[in-house]
């Protein structure tokens, strides 16, 4: 029997584990993948928004404007890359000059600060290959960019450490009431618990309504992006976004955290909670949009495009709290974006519901601080050279386009809650996410996988299930 | 601080030609610095024949081509490293590299030879949409887990690009146990050999569509299958024209990017046709001293015309070390690729520097019969040369004699093109 099972690995439920893991609390969280961070969480712009777009007084706003301000103290606690490199609103129609200003009021009703409007010249001088149409901007100095990935990677790991237990490759099936408790069926067999967090991204709509008399609905809304080699680093510093109007919505030209451009996402309601597949209309789409904030963008550094699902809830607002009519079933549904920047803030959220329903005592051994995996990029030639003299597979270079050693994926495999596939691997240490994507590395990636989790090579997966990578061995038939 | 006089990067046939290049030109000092485990570069994992034939007159595997260096580069002495990555190379020539046993090396170079040679482009590059499964591979990819590895990386695979490792990744497959079931090349030709589609598609009885590409990928965990459709003349896809081709594998094939991360952090100049640098007669770059060569220069279909390019190379770089390059009393001429030629390898031709007789290559951007290449001095024209077929997956080349260049009063610019008569 636990206490709390929470249900979705993402960045939600990671963070609600990891406030919950400061309690004396019977922690599980199950995952229908094979590692965290695999649905929404691992595909979205991977920004820390400042807050003025949620409508003023809604949750939304409220969760982001608080989720900005505490990310810098949690991502040094979890040793998660963030930088604050600000965000850009770009208005380029004059007539749509009264937009950028309710932009700004709302922003200033939400509690974002440092926000200023600011003309042609200034916005010229902070992004040079700024349109020629643009006319002005709404600069938002607190929003950041950070890595999605690292965040959920980190918030999972501190909690298993503090005692939470990950079960992977589980897919909840159904609910029963037992005694005190809620049975959650799965693939991998019953789960008892006092309580249940519904965690479960663009399915949380389907678990909740398997409990509830008051139904959600949330619609898988895909956003398609292209990804720029780090060579195109510096083509744009700030987050840019346009300014939606009656010329449509835009999408945003951002750097990543680690010196790529990131351009999207588009905007498409699907039916299929697995729709991630991207769309040759998406691409072009984009692509044309992102050209109307900025000029001569080097789409020739392209080096992937992927989609990722937002889990759109009908009213556009973040469902989080018991749900009246299930008692101990906790909703913390609907997290679209901002939920990446909200995330820290929905994790304690969703930790108060449970303390006051529970009053649990405080875990005497919680320890809030994580160590990420060491880049030896980020040492001096001195310290990398004796990190290689104790340990020389962090000489051994693997990953030759993002410069990643072998030491780096070994940790990574090794670690709390490690790397069981490629993506895994990729995501934690960025190994096959350069611009040959994964063509040199790879067959060196599965040997190494292969060797520290004593498995054959023909067990390797991309990303867990059926997704081996390779068939078989050669004229085995 | 190590000192040597020529530091190379890269111990694949550019690197091993240019090493032993210079040797012979008397520099004793060399180091070759090689990231894989073993000499020979991406030869070792192309086990098919048809290597040497221009170089030894014999057909060789790719292996066997690349022993006959690695024998004589270890005959000559000459010092290298394995498993050793170059991580920066500074504008004073000093080179950073690192090794698990040596850990973060600084190395100082008279010259140092570029001979990175190239990566594939990717699914991701391309833009295929679809969705993003486990079966992607690039040829090369697939190459080295077959013929190194001994894994089979799909049993029905379609593939995308006809270039010569997609072909010759067709024959190999089938071989293996595979079915490969169509070759799809988005240009109206291909850009391979024509000995390996008639070796590698035709003898097996693959079919080659000619204008077509993958315009969806399915599958979520492994691939399940790809839609193929015919493109029009601006290659984009022809509603209507798509086929669906149940598959677990999609190996793709479109193309070669040299590697020219190093050379960019060195600032050097590049030719945006090749992506390589921009050379001299000499093969050198822009950064003085920083000599290019092999598929880091520029992308080329036969090992034996690196082999070429790069003793040259490496000659050049010895004369540079030991200060005997020719005089300066004639300035650098550039040639210019017009008229269907995309690129010539050099950029410029130095009169007083160069050979006897200099061979440019080049390419062209399209299929092309029966028509004429010209080599022009100013507006004399020296070469004109009938040819039945040009192709863009054919290199082509022109040897320039330095009398003729010498010849020219007031030398300005050199011109290849071609001509319809």
């Amino acid at each position: 029997m636990y206490d709390v099972v929470i249900i979705g690995a993402g960045v939600s439920g990671c963070a609600a584990a990891r406030e919950l893991s400061r309690y004396q609390l019977n922690i599980c969280v199950i995952e229908k993948e094979e590692d965290v961070c695999c649905g929404t969480s691992k595909a979205n712009s991977a920004i820390v928004h400042a807050g003025f777009d949620a409508p003023g007084g809604s949750l939304m706003a409220k969760l982001n404007v608080e989720g900005n301000e505490r990310m810098e103290e949690l991502s040094k606690e979890l040793d998660v890359p963030f930088r604050r490199n600000g965000s850009l609103v770009v208005c380029l129609h004059e007539e749509e000059l009264p937009g950028l200003k309710t932009l700004y009021e709302r922003g200033l009703k939400n509690g974002v600060r440092n926000l200023r409007i600011i003309d042609r010249e200034e916005l010229k001088e902070l992004e040079p290959n700024i349109s020629d149409d643009a006319v002005a901007a709404l600069y938002a100095p607190t929003a950041g960019i950070i890595c999605p990935f690292a965040l959920n990677l980190a918030l999972a790991e501190n909690a298993a450490v503090n005692g939470v237990e990950f079960w992977f490759d589980t897919e909840v099936t159904g609910f029963g009431r037992g005694e005190g408790c809620w049975n959650i069926h799965t693939s991998q067999g019953e789960f008892k618990s006092r309580y249940v967090v519904n965690a479960a991204g663009v399915y949380a709509d389907l678990l909740h309504n398997m409990v509830s008399g008051r139904k959600l609905h949330i619609t898988p809304r895909r956003g398609e992006y292209c990804l720029l080699d780090r060579s195109a680093a510096g083509f744009v510093t700030h987050t840019m976004f346009q300014l939606p109007g009656k010329y449509g919505k835009g999408v945003l030209v951002t750097p990543t955290v680690h010196g790529n451009i990131l351009i999207g996402p588009t905007a498409e309601d699907l039916e299929d909670r697995e729709g991630t597949n991207t769309t040759q209309a998406g691409i072009q789409e984009l692509m044309k949009k992102a050209e109307a904030t900025v000029k001569g963008i080097p789409f020739h550094e392209v080096i992937t495009s992927f989609a990722g699902l937002r889990a759109h809830e009908d009213g556009h607002e973040f469902c989080i709290g018991e749900v009246e009519d299930a008692p101990g079933f906790i909703d913390c549904a609907g997290i679209e974006s901002p939920g990446l920047t909200a995330s820290p803030v929905i994790g304690s959220m969703v930790a108060d519901i449970i303390y006051r329903l529970e009053q649990p005592r405080l875990n005497p051994d919680f320890t809030g601080s994580r160590k990420g995996i060491l880049d030896p990029k980020t040492l001096s030639t001195e310290e990398h050279a004796a990190l290689i003299r104790t340990n020389p597979a962090y000489g051994n270079i693997v990953c030759r386009c993002e410069m990643i050693t072998e030491g780096e994926i070994l940790d990574a495999v090794n670690r709390p809650l490690g790397a069981k596939s490629l993506d895994g691997v990729k995501r934690r240490t960025r190994a096959g996410m350069g611009r040959c994507q994964g063509g040199f590395c790879s067959p060196k990636v599965m040997e190494l996988l292969a060797g520290e989790r004593n498995i054959k090579i023909s067990e390797i997966t991309k990303s867990g299930g059926a997704s081996q990578m390779i068939a078989g061995i050669n004229k085995d038939r | 601080m190590q000192n040597y006089d020529i530091v190379i990067v890269g111990g694949g046939p550019a690197g091993l030609a240019a090493a032993i290049a210079a040797k012979e030109h008397g520099v004793e000092s060399i180091l070759v610095l090689e990231r894989d485990q073993e000499l020979g570069g991406i030869l070792n994992q192309c086990i098919h024949n048809g290597f040497g034939l221009h170089t030894f007159e014999e057909e060789l595997t790719g292996p066997e081509y690349a022993a006959r260096f690695i024998e004589r580069l270890l005959e000559a002495g000459i010092s290298y490293k394995l498993n050793t990555m170059v991580l920066e190379i500074s504008a004073q020539k000093v080179v950073t590299a690192m090794n698990r046993t040596e850990g973060i090396m600084q190395i100082s170079a008279q010259a140092v030879i570029l001979a990175m040679g190239c990566r594939e482009r990717s699914r991701g590059a391309l833009n295929i949409p679809g969705f993003r499964p486990a079966g992607i591979y690039s040829a090369g990819t697939a190459q080295r887990l077959v013929n190194m590895e001994g894994y089979l990386p799909g049993r029905r695979a379609v593939i995308l690009g006809s270039g010569d490792i997609g072909l010759i990744m067709a024959r190999r497959m089938t071989l293996e146990g595979a079915k490969v079931q169509v070759v799809a090349e988005l240009l109206p030709y291909s850009g391979g050999l024509k000995r390996n589609i008639v070796q590698c598609l035709d003898d097996f009885g693959i079919p080659l569509k000619l204008s077509h590409t993958v315009v969806n990928i399915h599958g979520r965990k492994r691939v399940e299958g790809v839609t193929i459709a015919r493109v029009d003349d601006n290659r984009k896809p022809v509603p209507g024209t798509e086929e669906y081709y149940e598959c677990d594998t999609l190996l793709l094939s479109c193309g070669l990017i040299p590697e020219n991360e190093l050379s960019k952090g060195l600032g050097i100049e590049m030719n945006p046709v090749t992506s390589g640098p921009k050379v001299n007669e000499s093969f050198q770059t822009s950064a003085e001293g920083v000599f290019a060569c092999g598929n880091v220069l520029h992308v080329h279909d036969l090992v034996d015309f690196v082999s070429r390019e790069a003793q040259a190379a490496g000659k050049y770089a010895a004369l540079y070390v030991k200060n005997q390059a020719g005089h300066e009393e004639f300035g650098d001429i550039p040639v210019a690729a017009e008229q269907g030629v995309r690129y010539t390898v050099p950029n410029t031709v130095n009169p007083g520097r160069m050979e006897e007789a200099l061979t440019l290559r080049f390419r062209v951007g399209d299929v092309y019969k029966n028509c004429y290449v010209a080599v022009y001095l100013n507006d004399q024209r020296i070469c004109h040369r009938k040819k039945q077929v040009l192709a863009p997956g054919e290199m082509e080349e022109v040897v320039l004699k330095k009398e003729e260049l010498h010849a020219v009063a007031d030398l300005t610019q050199i011109t290849v093109k071609l001509e319809e008569d």
